[in-house]
């Protein structure tokens, strides 16, 4: 019924998880850049996923996560045909997608997931679509032929040198914007990266979106967990985002933020491998 | 008659039985432990069954007191809940939370000489007893009129209207966005005073009298209401409440340890952090811990950080004791438990370390000045007057607002310009045919019995339209 997963692949050694999860009602209203709020049981913490993918006819969504924490940990035990005890959305903004002419989708890690309906989207609509995509090491690359078929030019780059550019997505970046015309670059990744390619852009000042992940409780604008720094105001992602003008972001503030908890869920984490 | 009267008197206001301060401050068990037979009916025989009761105009859905108190006096104890919920359909829930000294306790004839009946310990009692030892029987349900009505937020207002409906024969489902109905009586007023479990029998009542729930569902995101209608129903009511949080817009607001009171009191009531790691989401435990404002959110806060282990709790409030609107007994409560009130006295800024965790603040004193538009003496700040708290735990608790997520995908719905739904205050309905509203998102924050006053209002005239007509 609601809720059930009906597939489910590891990628990237077993350090990313795809769910395809039934929710008819959820697959209808979906628009690329919108997340769900999930929770593995009623004990569960809410955690927030973009929607990597979706299908409305069959009343499906899709989910790619990283395996990171005590409630990604649980996520991962459950197997095709389990349920998931609650999925609320679509939460936030959708991308706004319009015909920029030139366009550059940098992605990195779990963030290539985000990016990707975001890219489809960018193509279909007539852009001109470049995507460089980063990892630290090859078999931790998620999604290479979807992007590529998602683009028109296409750029892999990994820390180790194991695959594409040896070096980081901002290497690729600079290259391009050097020769051509870009009128948008989407970035989605690590919070440095994001950082980084925001630096680069502005100094050129090209347009650019990120998606940002804070730590969310109710998704729906209720307890400003989420807030965020933007353009020296408070905003919150869950309901004014996930996806802002980068140039006005304040990343520093954004990684704080993220380590409120480092300590409790560490010890949730470690309890949790070691009971299963 | 008169020598009735003064011998009644005589008899002293029953004292609530309570865990004591020193233990309750860590523990997150009901404080009150509730009257016992004996002591009700003493206090029932305080009553005065005036001819005319002025108690009754001081309640918002005028619940029949007098009568249902007679009751209690005379032992039936069952007929006494029945005859609650002619008016009220959460008596064990309005027991506990109302603002009885300002409505019915504060207009008892009895309380002009010495103190009123304790009119809400007599509801609390009522309503607990039939659920303890009750049959549980639910109300006949008529037959249905085949009618579909979406009630969207599962707080008191919306719990009321489903109540109603049902008992009309309509067909109801309530829609909530959290995992679990009953809206701030599960997400914001704490254990300690609002037991979960009496929340959730009141659910089951409304789901055994043939509610559906529809959990994880937020109107705006997962269905509009003109979705709803055309899935084939009929009417829908609005009771989503005032979820937007207030900030102040000082500097450093962001620093990792201020929390609103809203996400601050989800975390420990409805993700359970309190039982954190045997549920899985944290909750800061602050060890002097600062709260700001001092209505009934700021002091369950404070209550809370305390159950958490705080060293010290400071409100801080920038008017004084006589203007805090928290109820009289939260007040009592918070001081007994050794919650400091830091008044006339006003947050400037906020100071982190390099983690971005926040250390202290800065304060600012006031006094007051000329009255102003609410005939309250105006806070002024003294010049010159700022000094430093430290503290590693902020809880901002200064109101909230509407939140637009629903509105903003309703067009046609009316709203004010504080973002509020324009509601007939008759009967609840919106400028949209066929969808009502009440509770805060109508009023702003308000309280649980007004909620239900407006669900109550409301479903008379859906019931109407859904028989007769718009
Ligand atoms: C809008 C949005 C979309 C996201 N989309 C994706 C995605 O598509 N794929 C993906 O892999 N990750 C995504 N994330 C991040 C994901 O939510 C976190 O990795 C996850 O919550 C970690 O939970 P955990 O219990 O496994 O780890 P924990 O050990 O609890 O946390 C690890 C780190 O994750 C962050 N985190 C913890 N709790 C939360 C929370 N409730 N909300 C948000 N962040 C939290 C904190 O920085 C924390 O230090 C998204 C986050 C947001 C806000
Ligand atoms: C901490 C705290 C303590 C309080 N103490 C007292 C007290 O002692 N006495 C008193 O009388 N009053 C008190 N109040 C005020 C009282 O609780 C409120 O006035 C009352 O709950 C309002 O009822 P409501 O039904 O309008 O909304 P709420 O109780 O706020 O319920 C609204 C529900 O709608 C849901 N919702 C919101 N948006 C959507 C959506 N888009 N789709 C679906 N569902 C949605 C919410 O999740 C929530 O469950 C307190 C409030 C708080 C926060
Ligand atoms: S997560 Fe609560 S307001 Fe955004």
């Amino acid at each position: 019924m609601a809720n059930k997963i009906i597939r489910r692949e590891e990628m990237a050694q077993g350090t990313i998880i795809l769910n395809e999860i039934e929710s008819p009602r959820i697959a209808q209203k979906a628009k690329p850049g919108q997340f769900v709020i999930l929770q593995v049981s009623e004990k569960g913490e809410r955690i927030p996923l973009t929607m990597a993918d979706t299908n409305p006819e069959k009343g499906t969504i899709t989910i790619i996560y990283m395996v990171i924490g005590k409630s990604t940990a649980a996520f991962k035990d459950l197997k095709v045909s389990d349920e998931y005890y609650a999925i609320i959305g679509p939460l936030g903004k959708e991308t706004h997608v319009e015909n920029k002419g030139k366009v550059v989708c940098v992605g990195g890690g779990t963030g290539i997931a985000v990016l990707h309906p975001i890219t489809r989207a960018l193509k279909e609509i007539g852009n001109h679509v470049t995507t460089i995509v980063g990892s630290r090491s090859k078999n931790l690359l998620i999604l290479e032929d979807e992007m590529k078929k998602a683009s028109d030019s296409f750029h892999i780059c990994t820390d180790d040198g194991s695959k594409g550019h040896h070096g980081f997505v901002t290497d690729v970046l600079k290259d391009v914007l050097d020769k051509e015309d870009i009128n948008l670059v989407v970035a989605i990744g690590p919070i440095p990266m994001m950082k980084f390619v925001c630096d680069i852009t502005r100094e050129r000042d090209v347009e650019t979106l990120v998606s940002l992940n804070p730590i969310m409780v109710d998704g729906t604008g209720m307890c400003g967990c989420c807030r965020v720094t933007v353009n020296g105001t408070t905003k919150f992602a869950c309901v004014d985002g996930p996806e802002f003008d980068g140039h006005n972001v304040d990343f520093d503030e954004l990684g704080k933020r993220l380590q409120a908890y480092v300590d409790d869920e560490k010890a949730s984490y470690e309890a949790y491998m070691e009971a299963n | 008659m008169a020598e009735k009267e003064s011998k009644k008197i005589t008899i002293p206001r029953a004292v609530m039985p309570e865990q004591e301060a020193e233990i309750r401050k860590r523990n997150f068990d009901e404080v009150p432990l509730g009257l016992t037979e004996a002591m009700a009916q003493q206090e029932a025989l305080r009553c005065l069954q005036c001819k005319k009761p002025v108690c009754v105009p001081g309640c918002p859905v005028s619940v029949p007191i007098p009568e249902f108190i007679k009751l209690i006096a005379e032992g039936e104890f069952s007929k006494a809940a029945h005859k609650l919920w002619e008016k009220n359909a959460l008596p064990a829930v309005c027991g506990r939370v109302c603002p009885q000294e300002i409505q019915c306790e504060g207009k008892c004839i009895v309380g002009k000489k010495g103190e009123p009946v304790a009119i809400g310990y007599l509801e609390k009692f009522a309503a607990d007893w039939e659920r303890n030892n009750g049959s549980g029987a639910v109300p006949a349900i008529p037959a249905k009129t085949g009618k579909k009505v979406a009630v969207i937020g599962s707080g008191p207002s919306g719990l009321t209207v489903a109540g109603d409906l049902l008992l009309k024969g309509h067909d109801v489902t309530i829609f909530e966005a959290f995992h679990k109905p009953g809206g701030v009586l599960v997400y914001g007023i704490p254990e300690f005073r609002l037991p979960k479990a009496i929340v959730a029998s009141e659910v089951e009542t409304l789901e055994k009298m043939g509610a559906k729930i529809e959990c994880n569902f937020v109107a705006g995101a997962t269905a509009t209401i003109d979705d709803l209608f055309e899935e084939g129903y009929d009417a829908a009511y609005i009771g989503v409440g005032a979820g937007l949080p207030r900030f102040m817009n000082l500097p450093n607001e962001n620093m990792i340890g201020i929390y609103s009171a809203n996400e601050y009191l989800t975390r420990a009531n409805l993700m359970k952090g309190y039982l954190f790691p045997e549920y899985d989401t944290p909750v800061a435990r602050g060890k002097n811990v600062v709260v700001l404002g001092a209505g009934n959110v700021a002091m369950d806060s404070a209550r809370t950080a305390m159950r958490l282990g705080a060293d010290s709790v400071k409100i801080v409030y920038r008017r004084s004791r006589d203007e805090m609107p928290a109820r009289d007994e939260e007040l009592h409560h918070a001081e007994q438990e050794g919650i400091e009130f830091v008044l006339l006295t006003n947050p400037t800024q906020f100071f982190g370390n390099e983690e971005g965790r926040i250390i202290g603040m800065e304060c600012l004193k006031m006094e007051l000045g000329e009255p102003d538009d609410s005939g309250r003496r105006r806070p002024v700040p003294i010049k010159g007057s700022e000094y430093k708290v430290d503290c590693d735990l902020v809880v901002v608790s200064v109101g909230s607002n509407a939140n637009p997520l629903l509105t903003n995908t309703t067009p046609d719905v009316k709203l004010n310009r504080w973002g509020n739904i324009e509601a007939d205050p008759a009967n609840g309905k919106t400028t949209k045919r066929g969808v009502w509203a009440g509770g805060d998102i109508v009023t702003g924050a308000a309280t649980v019995i007004l909620a239900m006053g407006a669900g109550r209002d409301a479903a008379t005239s859906m019931h109407d339209y859904l028989t007769i007509g718009w």
